[in-house]
């Protein structure tokens, strides 16, 4: 797999010494960010790193941000490999959600608005919630690498009609699932300290590992992304590869839209997922992928969205004003993304070894001018 | 493999048809497209002695949400032929353009009077102009646009100021004045006129209280899954100092009570949370009659009989205010009953 490589890697690599080992490795700078953003929490938030259990629950500002960024996890995984397999993105992800999500909501209130019975078993509306979502990921697999359109334009389409679809099916309407048993899934199956989002996401990060690890996935994902007619000269079916990510893709935003809705308890199909493909490609992004696809790191996608999510909530523990935040929010994101980047990287060396040559004369003149100082002194 | 996937395929595009269809047949058959509507107008207005008076409602989007969809069904059953309408309505479906156009067309149609809820502020003097100069009023409804005042004749819609103070009335009624009041602001959409009205009530009050504390003031963008996670983060801050939840609409109502009781709170109640939330759609009045919700004010989609007097005064020889307010009701946890909510349309 190594051997796969788009010259992506930073320079350095090569040499062997243990700084450069540490910051030349793809996951350095997403780390660092994380963990800049935890530090900054120390400071200003002094209970940050509290947890307790209230109410059965692990509770505090951690377990917060490991609950809430679960559906961005999870449609995370999905951009990953659209990203690295086609160079593009898939934009439908948030109205996927929405259209998985009323499927399971329709299924189980039938034509109550807002009922605490099911009318169908939970699991059979977990399942056809999921098809759905796959459905929708054929879709854009089906346009994307068979009629060969880019992705982007491609998902626009049902990022465009996919609310109203969802909409049909709850007959415009939100859906209120009152049974709690409905919140099992985006909140807490009774006796579990875990909320049930954390341990959804965590095994779906598994499953795509195992999914990347385990069957040759990963690697035609790579090689069709790197380059799709050498791969396909190779004999791998570059459309099948394709079309099959999208389908992945588009199951898993239904497992995120089902999240999502279980965690509120409703089905409103105007607001699941508003925004979120946006915050998804960020992660990506964030986490050191290149947007124009071949390698790609799971882990590296994982902590960018750890990294969103967790900017959010310190900006809410904060306290920042409403009107503020997207203002705060932008300034993080535009100085992640610089310190990123290889000029930058390759700006800040430079500053670096011109630094380590100023030095000595620098140590040099301080000393002529403290000795200077010390004679006149004497002399007074 | 690839016979499969060209199954897979057929089976997908098939279904998005279906689906495609459903959506193309679910448009009331009550939405008649202007175009169609000149050749009946024509067949009923000139003679006939006048005894309809026809209404020109151009609508931003019939169907954009409950509330939308109860605001022109009102219109609809108020401005009926029974009681001596004759209602054109014309969806723009959001379609600015669109709904200039129909605006326009009903002046070609020489209607009565013109009724505009406006897709968009701007772009309205020409049309308004026209309408002017024709001698039929306009009417505008619930949206606000920017034009000259004496291009239109009034405009009806709701006072969100007037709904916060009912809110922030409710809370001095609830809490004497040596009691410490912490309450928690859930914003609206910034920039929005409910969102305004909403807020600047509260900051009011909170500077006329010395005993009331806005602890935190956040945007939950209308959502319920945004204002949860928002309330969640103030939860860990604060804890159990928040004694009042001040949601600007009943979507992040129903996030911040998810939220608390998450966290093992008492929520709403005599003596637990006070909840207080906008708008009053029929699944939060269930809410506030099951005592989740403590104060819910209503945000009125009904408009109908709002415009039909209005109409009648001009009818009359009178002229109506500038601004007309639809009068709006507040619910309260230990007052509300099964028949209220049940009578809820929307």
């Amino acid at each position: 797999m190594n051997k796969i490589n788009r010259g992506t890697e930073f320079p350095g690599t090569t040499h062997k010494s243990i700084p450069r080992k540490i910051f030349g490795h793809k996951l350095a700078i997403p780390l660092l960010v994380l963990m800049a953003v935890v530090v900054q929490n120390i400071i200003t938030t002094p209970n940050f790193f509290d947890i307790s259990i209230t109410n059965g629950l692990l509770s505090g500002y951690i377990p917060n941000i490991l609950d809430e960024a679960a559906e961005l996890i999870i449609i995370t995984l999905g951009m990953t490999l659209v990203i690295a397999v086609s160079g593009g993105v898939d934009l439908s992800v948030g109205p996927t959600m929405a259209i998985a999500a009323s499927f399971c909501g329709l299924l189980l209130n039938g034509s109550e608005y807002r009922t605490d019975v099911f009318q169908n078993p939970y699991i059979l509306a977990i399942f056809i919630g999921l098809l759905g979502g796959a459905l929708c990921g054929a879709f854009n697999g089906i346009m994307v690498s068979y009629l060969k359109i880019q992705p982007m334009i491609a998902t626009l389409i049902l990022f465009t009609a996919g609310r109203s679809i969802a909409k049909q099916i709850t007959h415009g309407q939100t859906i209120y699932i009152m049974n709690p048993v409905y919140k099992w899934l985006g909140v807490q199956i009774p006796g579990v300290p875990v909320r049930t989002t954390i341990i959804v996401s965590m095994v779906f990060v598994l499953l795509v590992v195992l999914l990347i690890k385990l069957t040759s996935l990963g690697l035609f994902v790579q090689s069709v992304g790197i380059n799709n007619s050498a791969a396909r000269l190779v004999g791998l079916n570059s459309r099948v590869v394709k079309f099959m990510v999208f389908v992945i893709c588009g199951v898993l935003a239904g497992a995120a839209g089902l999240v999502g809705s279980s965690s509120v308890g409703s089905v409103n199909s105007g607001e699941l997922g508003m925004s979120i493909e946006m915050d998804a490609i960020l992660a990506v992004a964030l986490g050191g992928n290149s947007l124009s696809g071949g390698k790609f790191s799971i882990a590296g996608s994982v902590i960018g969205a750890y990294t969103i999510q967790a900017i959010t909530t310190t900006l809410y523990a904060m306290n920042v004003r409403a009107d503020q935040l997207n203002v705060f929010k932008a300034v993080i994101i535009v100085v992640i993304i610089v310190a990123s980047s290889e000029i930058f990287k390759e700006r800040i060396k430079k500053l670096f070894i011109r630094l380590k040559q100023l030095l000595p004369k620098i140590r040099s003149t301080l000393g002529n001018i403290a000795q200077k100082m010390l004679r006149r002194r004497g002399v007074q | 493999m690839k016979k499969l996937l060209r199954l897979i395929s057929f089976v997908c595009i098939f279904a998005l048809l279906v689906m495609a269809g459903a959506c193309a047949e679910k448009p009331s058959e009550t939405t008649v497209p202007v175009g169609t509507t000149t050749s009946k107008s024509v067949e009923t207005t000139p003679n006939a002695g006048d005894e309809l008076i026809v209404v020109g409602f151009a609508q931003c989007k019939a169907d954009e949400s409950d509330w939308r969809m109860a605001n022109t069904k009102s219109m609809q059953e108020t401005l009926s032929e029974a009681n001596g309408y004759k209602l054109i309505l014309a969806d723009s479906n959001n379609d600015a353009a669109k709904q200039v156009a129909d605006v326009q067309g009903f002046i070609d149609q020489e209607v009565d009077y013109i009724v505009i809820a406006a897709v968009n502020m701007d772009g309205w003097d020409t049309v308004l102009t026209n309408a002017k100069n024709a001698g039929i009023p306009v009417i505008l409804m619930d949206r606000t646009i920017n034009a000259s005042a004496d291009l239109y004749t009034c405009w009806v819609g709701s006072d969100f100021k007037a709904e916060g103070v009912k809110a922030t009335d409710w809370i001095s009624t609830r809490f004497t004045a040596d009691q410490e009041v912490n309450i928690v602001n859930l914003q609206g959409q910034l920039g929005a006129s409910a969102q305004i009205g909403r807020t600047e009530a509260l900051e009011d009050a909170v500077a006329a209280n010395s005993n009331w504390t806005l602890l935190a003031q956040q945007t939950g963008e209308w959502s319920t899954d945004t204002a949860k996670e928002i309330m969640a983060s103030w939860i860990q801050r604060h804890g159990d100092k928040i004694n009042v939840v001040y949601a600007e609409n009943d979507n992040m109502a129903d996030g911040a009570i998810q939220a608390l009781e998450e966290a093992g709170m008492k929520v709403g109640g005599d003596d637990g949370v006070a909840i207080i939330s906008f708008d009053a759609n029929r699944a939060y009045l269930q809410m506030t009659l099951e005592g989740k919700i403590n104060c819910n004010v209503e945000c009125n989609p009904l408009h109908g009989p709002k415009v039909a007097q209005i109409i009648q005064t001009i009818e009359g020889g009178g002229s109506p205010a500038k601004v007309e307010v639809v009068e709006e009701a507040a619910f309260y946890y230990d007052t509300i009953t099964q028949e209220i909510v049940d009578a809820r349309a929307y």
